[in-house]
C-alpha cells in the first residue's frame, strides 16, 4: 500500500470580512472548511466546483501561498504546519504550479531561457553551462526547441508559453504540480495538445497533479481522482471514471448533467439545478447543497452530512447513510 | 522529445528582423548639442556670462534694429550677454535638471516599490510619509529647504529631489500593488525566491516604464521650479547664469517689448524637455521587449 | 418558399492597419443562411474571424475595419445598402446581440429596470411607466426572482448569471426576429450555463427568435443549434445540420476538432487525438487552404489553391480539395 505523497486533513482557510485596524469583529468567509484527501505518487487528483466552492484556496493551501485557519497538510509525511522559513524554501522545491494564464504567467521583460531556469538557480548554485544544459534539456521535455531559451515570452503563441510555463514547473523536478486550469485559456485546438503533454510528462517523470479545471470532460479523463467540491466542502471523492459515470451525490448528478455533451443525440438528464451557487459568507445551515438539492429531506437542513465511504468512494449525503447507524 | 508533441521548429518565430531606430537620433542630438555646448562653454561664449556693461543694456539681438554683431542674441539688464549667458546656463540646467529627476526617481521608485510590495505597515508608514510630504506645497518647502541649506547647485539638486519623489512613490505604488497580483509573480514566490529578489527582477523591470515617462514629465516641473527657486534668491545663486533665473529675470523686460530676454531662454527650455520626452518614449520602447517589435 | 431570414452572400470584411500596409482578411468570403426561428452556430476559434462575422452583420465595425463585398440580407432587405439611421432602428428592434461579459454590457450607474425600459422607450416610443412594468414582466420571463425588487438594484449587486439574464431581456424586449449571442456563456459557472442556456430556449420557443451562437464550444453548439458553420482563418470551411457535422465531418479540421475534445463517455487516459501547430496570425495566413500546415491529410494543391465550398450532402458544404477530384 503505498503512502500518500500529500495528505490533507480537515483542512479549513476562513478569510475575516470587513476587517480593518479597528473592527475586529465582522463576519467570516469559509473559503474551505473542513477538506481532507490524498495525493498519491504519480498520480492525478482533479477538483471540480464551481465559483465560491473553495478550489482555489485549497490550491493555494497546497502551494503554502496562505496558512490554513486549522487543519493539516502532510508532504511526505512532515507537516506543513511546523515549517519554518528554510523549511517552506524546502518545499516549494518538491511542489510547482501552473496556472490558468499563460500571457501573465511569463515575466514579459524576462528571456524564456531565465524564466526557466529560475526556479533551479534559486535553489542551486550552479555553473551557467550546467543551467543551460538543463533548460535546453526542460524545453526539449516539453517540445520547445532549445533556440526558444533566447526568446521573449510575446514571441510565443498561448499554447506555447503554457508549454513554458511547464517546463519552468519542471525545473527542480518536483513530486507534484498544481494545475490551475491549465488548458482553458487556450484555444480548443491546442488543449488536446497541452493535455496529451501533461499526461506523458506524468508517466516519464513520475510527477503528481492537482488538477482544477471547469471541463468536466478534461478533468475526468486526466485523473485517477476527482474530488467535487461545493461551499468549501467536498461532498463527493472517488475513482475518476466512476465519479463521472454513476456519480452519487445530487450536486454531481447536477454538475455533470449540466456538462456540455460532446453529440447532439447525448442523453441528457434536463436535469437544470435550481437556484443561485450561494455566497460562502453565508452558507445554509445542515447540508450546503439542501436549498437547490432536488432530494432534500428534513434532516438535510439541520444534520450536516459527513463524507463518509460508500463502496468505492466517499461521499457527503444523507441519501447514502446506513439506516442502521443512528 | 515524444515527436508527436514536439513543437514544430517553424512555429518557433526567428527573432525578430524589424529593429527599432538603433539609436534615437533627434533627442540625442539636441541633448548632445546642449551637452556639448555645456562643456565646451569657456570656448563656445563670446562673452563672459556673469559681467556686463551697463553701457550696453537690453541691447536686442542682431537681426533687429539697434542689435550688435558683438551680441548676436542681445543683451539683458545688466549688460550681460544672452548668448553666452544662455550656453554657460545649459550647464546648470543640463546638471540640476537631470541630476533632480534621476535622484528624485531612484529614491521615489525604491520607496513605491517597496511600500507596494510589502505591504503591512511598512506600506502604511511610507504612505503616511507620501502624504504628508505631498501635502506641503512644493515651492515653500522648497524655498524652506533651499534657504536652510543655502544656495549652491548642490543644495538645489539635493531640494528638488527632496521634494518631487513623491510624485514617483505614489505613481509606483500603484502601479506595484496590481503587479504583485499577476501570475508571475505568484509564481516566483512558488520558486521559492525571496522578496527581495522578486522586487528585484520582477517588479523593478516592470515599472520602469512608469518611472521613465514620469521622469520625462518631471523634467519640465523641476526645471521651472528651479527657475523660482533661482528667482527667489535660493537657487543658483546669481550671478551665475541658469535658464530659470533668465527667463524669471527677463520678466519685467517683457512689457517694455525686450522678448528676447524670455522668450530665447524660454525656446532652450522647451527644447530641453522636448528632447527628454522623446529620449524618454524611445527607451521606453527599447527596455519593453514587446513593444520593441511594432 | 418563404425567403431565410438571414443570408450572408460572399461577406468579406478586412482590418486594415493604420498605414495601410497590412490588410487582414478577417472575414473572407462567408455565405450562411440562417431561416426564421433556428438556431445557427458559428464555431471557430480565435483569430477564426466569428466575433468579426456577428459585428458585421450588425454592422459595428471599429473604425479599422470594412467590409469590403458581399451582401447581408436580413428580412429581404440588404443592411450594407442601409444608412446609419436606419441600421439604428435595425439594432435592439429587429436583430439584438447578447456578449460575453454581461458586465461590461450593463451600465454600472443606471438600475436595471432604466437599463431593460431604456430599450423599450428608444425603439417603441414607450412611456417611462408603460416601459417599466414591461421591463418587470421581462425580468420575470427570464426567470428573475422578486423582479420588482430587483428593478431598483444595480448590476454589481447581482450574480453573474442574473447580470446575464438582464442582458437577455434587454435583448428580447423589443421582439427582435434575430438575436446573436457571442461567447454569453463563457464566463458562467456550469450549472448556471445549463440553466442559461435552458431560458435561452424558451424564450427562442416563445417569441419565435432566430439565434446566432457564436462560441469557440462544440458542446454548446451540440446543445444549441440546429446547424453549424465552421470557420478557420476567416473563412467558413464547413457548414451543415448538426447532425450531419458530428456524425460525418467532412473537412479535415472538424473532424479533427471533434476528435482531440475529451469526452465524459470515453474511457480514461487515452491519448487524445491532438491538431499538431496552432491557430493562424489572420493577419499573415498560410497560402492556399489556410488549414494546410496542419492537415494530416495536406495534398500538394492544398499549399496553392484555396478550395471553393463544395456540397457534400444535403445542405452540407466543405472547402476542402479531398472533396474535389
Amino acid at each position: 500500500m503505498t503512502t500518500a505523497l500529500l495528505q490533507a486533513r480537515d483542512l479549513r482557510k476562513h478569510f475575516p470580512v470587513g476587517r480593518s485596524m479597528f473592527n475586529r469583529g465582522g463576519a467570516v468567509v469559509r473559503a474551505v472548511d473542513g477538506v481532507s484527501f490524498d495525493i498519491m505518487p504519480g498520480q492525478t487528483l482533479g477538483v471540480v466546483g464551481e465559483s465560491g466552492c473553495g478550489k482555489t484556496t485549497t490550491a493555494k493551501l497546497v502551494l503554502c501561498l496562505e496558512t490554513p485557519t486549522d487543519g493539516s497538510v502532510e508532504f511526505d509525511g512532515q507537516p506543513l504546519g511546523t515549517l519554518d522559513g528554510a523549511g517552506v524554501r524546502r518545499y516549494r522545491r518538491s511542489v510547482q504550479a501552473v496556472f490558468q494564464d499563460p500571457y501573465a504567467s511569463l515575466n514579459p521583460r524576462m528571456r524564456v531561457g531565465t524564466i526557466v531556469a529560475e526556479p533551479l538557480v534559486t535553489h542551486e548554485t550552479l555553473d551557467r553551462g550546467r543551467v543551460d544544459a538543463r533548460v535546453a534539456e526542460l524545453l526539449g521535455f516539453v517540445g520547445l526547441p532549445p533556440r526558444a531559451a533566447t526568446l521573449f515570452p510575446h514571441e510565443f503563441s498561448g499554447g506555447q508559453r503554457q508549454r513554458i510555463a511547464i517546463a519552468r514547473a519542471l525545473a527542480v523536478s518536483p513530486k507534484l504540480i498544481v494545475l490551475d486550469e491549465p488548458v482553458s485559456a487556450l484555444d480548443v485546438s491546442i488543449r488536446a495538445q497541452i493535455l496529451n503533454l501533461l499526461r506523458d510528462l506524468q508517466q516519464q517523470l513520475g510527477v503528481s497533479y492537482l488538477f482544477i479545471a471547469h471541463d468536466l470532460a478534461a478533468v475526468a479523463h486526466m485523473s485517477h481522482t476527482i474530488a467535487v467540491m461545493y461551499l468549501g466542502k467536498i461532498v463527493e471523492i472517488g475513482p475518476a471514471a466512476d465519479v463521472a459515470r454513476t456519480p452519487k451525490h445530487p450536486y454531481t448528478q447536477a454538475l455533470f448533467a449540466a456538462a456540455l455533451p460532446s453529440h447532439p443525440d447525448e442523453a441528457r438528464d434536463d436535469m437544470v439545478l435550481a437556484g443561485e451557487v450561494p455566497s460562502p459568507l453565508a452558507p445554509p445551515s445542515g447540508c450546503r447543497f439542501h436549498p437547490r438539492c432536488p432530494r432534500a429531506m428534513a434532516r438535510c437542513a439541520t444534520d450536516e452530512p459527513g463524507l463518509r465511504p460508500q463502496a468505492d468512494r466517499r461521499v457527503a449525503c444523507h441519501l447514502y447513510d446506513d439506516p442502521s447507524a443512528a | 522529445m515524444n515527436a508527436s508533441t514536439a513543437v514544430v521548429l517553424a512555429d518557433v518565430p526567428r527573432r525578430a528582423t524589424r529593429r527599432l531606430s538603433s539609436y534615437p537620433v533627434v533627442p540625442l542630438t539636441i541633448i548632445g548639442l546642449l551637452v556639448v555646448i555645456a562643456l565646451a562653454a569657456d570656448v563656445l561664449a563670446p562673452h563672459n556670462p556673469e559681467v556686463g556693461a551697463l553701457g550696453m543694456r537690453f541691447r536686442p539681438p542682431v537681426w533687429q534694429a539697434g542689435g550688435s554683431a558683438a551680441h548676436l542674441l542681445g543683451t539683458d539688464h545688466l549688460g550681460r550677454d544672452v548668448l553666452s549667458r544662455l550656453i554657460f546656463g545649459a550647464r546648470v540646467s543640463l546638471v540640476v535638471g537631470f541630476t533632480a529627476v534621476i535622484v528624485a526617481g531612484l529614491l521615489g521608485v525604491a520607496l513605491g516599490i517597496t511600500a507596494g510590495y510589502l505591504g503591512g505597515w511598512v506600506d502604511e508608514v511610507i504612505m503616511r510619509l507620501t502624504d504628508t510630504w505631498l501635502a506641503l506645497p512644493a515651492l515653500t518647502f522648497a524655498i524652506f529647504l533651499a534657504a536652510v541649506m543655502g544656495p549652491s547647485e548642490m543644495n538645489i539638486i539635493i531640494v528638488l529631489a527632496c521634494v518631487y519623489w513623491t510624485r514617483y512613490a505614489r505613481v509606483i505604488r500603484g502601479e506595484v500593488l496590481s503587479l504583485k497580483e499577476r501570475e508571475f509573480v505568484r509564481l516566483a514566490i512558488i520558486a521559492g525566491c525571496s522578496r527581495l529578489t522578486i522586487m528585484r527582477r520582477h517588479i523593478l523591470p516592470n515599472v520602469l516604464n512608469s518611472a521613465i515617462v514620469l521622469a520625462t514629465l518631471m523634467l519640465g516641473v523641476v526645471v521651472v521650479t528651479e527657475a523660482a527657486l533661482s528667482f527667489l534668491g535660493v537657487g543658483v545663486p546669481p550671478p551665475k547664469p541658469a535658464w530659470g533665473l533668465m527667463l524669471a529675470d527677463g520678466k519685467r523686460g517683457l512689457m517694455a517689448g525686450y522678448w528676447w530676454l524670455t522668450v530665447l531662454p524660454g525656446l532652450c527650455i522647451m527644447f530641453l524637455v522636448l528632447a527628454a520626452n522623446l529620449l524618454g518614449d524611445w527607451l521606453r520602447v527599447k527596455l519593453d521587449p514587446q513593444l520593441r517589435q511594432l | 418558399m418563404t425567403e431565410p431570414l438571414l443570408e450572408l452572400r460572399g461577406l468579406s470584411t478586412h482590418y486594415e492597419s493604420a498605414r495601410g500596409t497590412r490588410v487582414t482578411r478577417a472575414v473572407d468570403d462567408v455565405s450562411l443562411t440562417l431561416e426564421r426561428g433556428r438556431t445557427l452556430g458559428i464555431v471557430g476559434e480565435s483569430g477564426s474571424g466569428k466575433s468579426t462575422l456577428a459585428l458585421s452583420i450588425m454592422r459595428l465595425l471599429p473604425p479599422a475595419a470594412r467590409i469590403v463585398g458581399g451582401e447581408i440580407r436580413f428580412e429581404g432587405d440588404d443592411l450594407l445598402k442601409k444608412s446609419a439611421r436606419e441600421m439604428r432602428h435595425i439594432r435592439g428592434k429587429r436583430i439584438a446581440m447578447i456578449l460575453q461579459d454581461p458586465m461590461a454590457s450593463l451600465n454600472p450607474l443606471f438600475t436595471v429596470g432604466d437599463q431593460i425600459s431604456e430599450s423599450l422607450r428608444v425603439h417603441e416610443g414607450a412611456s417611462r411607466s408603460a416601459a417599466w412594468s414591461r421591463a418587470q414582466s421581462l425580468l420575470q420571463a427570464v426567470r428573475i426572482s422578486a423582479p420588482a425588487a430587483r428593478m431598483k438594484e444595480f448590476p454589481h449587486q447581482m450574480s453573474g448569471g442574473m447580470r446575464q439574464r438582464i442582458v437577455g431581456a434587454i435583448a428580447v424586449a423589443c421582439e427582435p426576429r434575430l438575436l446573436i449571442a457571442d461567447e454569453p456563456t463563457t464566463s458562467l459557472d456550469l450549472t448556471i450555463q445549463a440553466q442559461y442556456l435552458s431560458l435561452l430556449r424558451d424564450l427562442q420557443r416563445d417569441h419565435h427568435l432566430a439565434m446566432i451562437f457564436i462560441t469557440h464550444n462544440l458542446g454548446i453548439v451540440a446543445r444549441m443549434c440546429d446547424a453549424v458553420a465552421v470557420m478557420y482563418a476567416g473563412r467558413v470551411v464547413e457548414a451543415g445540420p448538426i447532425r450531419d457535422i458530428f456524425n460525418k465531418p467532412s473537412h479535415p479540421y472538424t473532424r479533427a476538432l471533434l476528435e482531440s475534445v475529451p469526452r465524459l463517455t470515453d474511457d480514461n487516459h487515452g491519448r487524445l487525438p491532438a491538431i499538431d501547430g496552432q491557430p493562424p496570425d489572420p493577419s499573415a495566413p498560410p497560402s492556399g487552404c489556410a488549414f494546410h500546415p496542419r492537415c494530416p491529410q495536406v495534398l500538394d494543391k492544398c499549399k496553392t489553391q484555396a478550395p471553393p465550398a463544395v456540397t457534400v450532402a444535403a445542405s452540407h458544404t466543405a472547402r476542402c480539395w479531398l472533396h474535389l477530384p
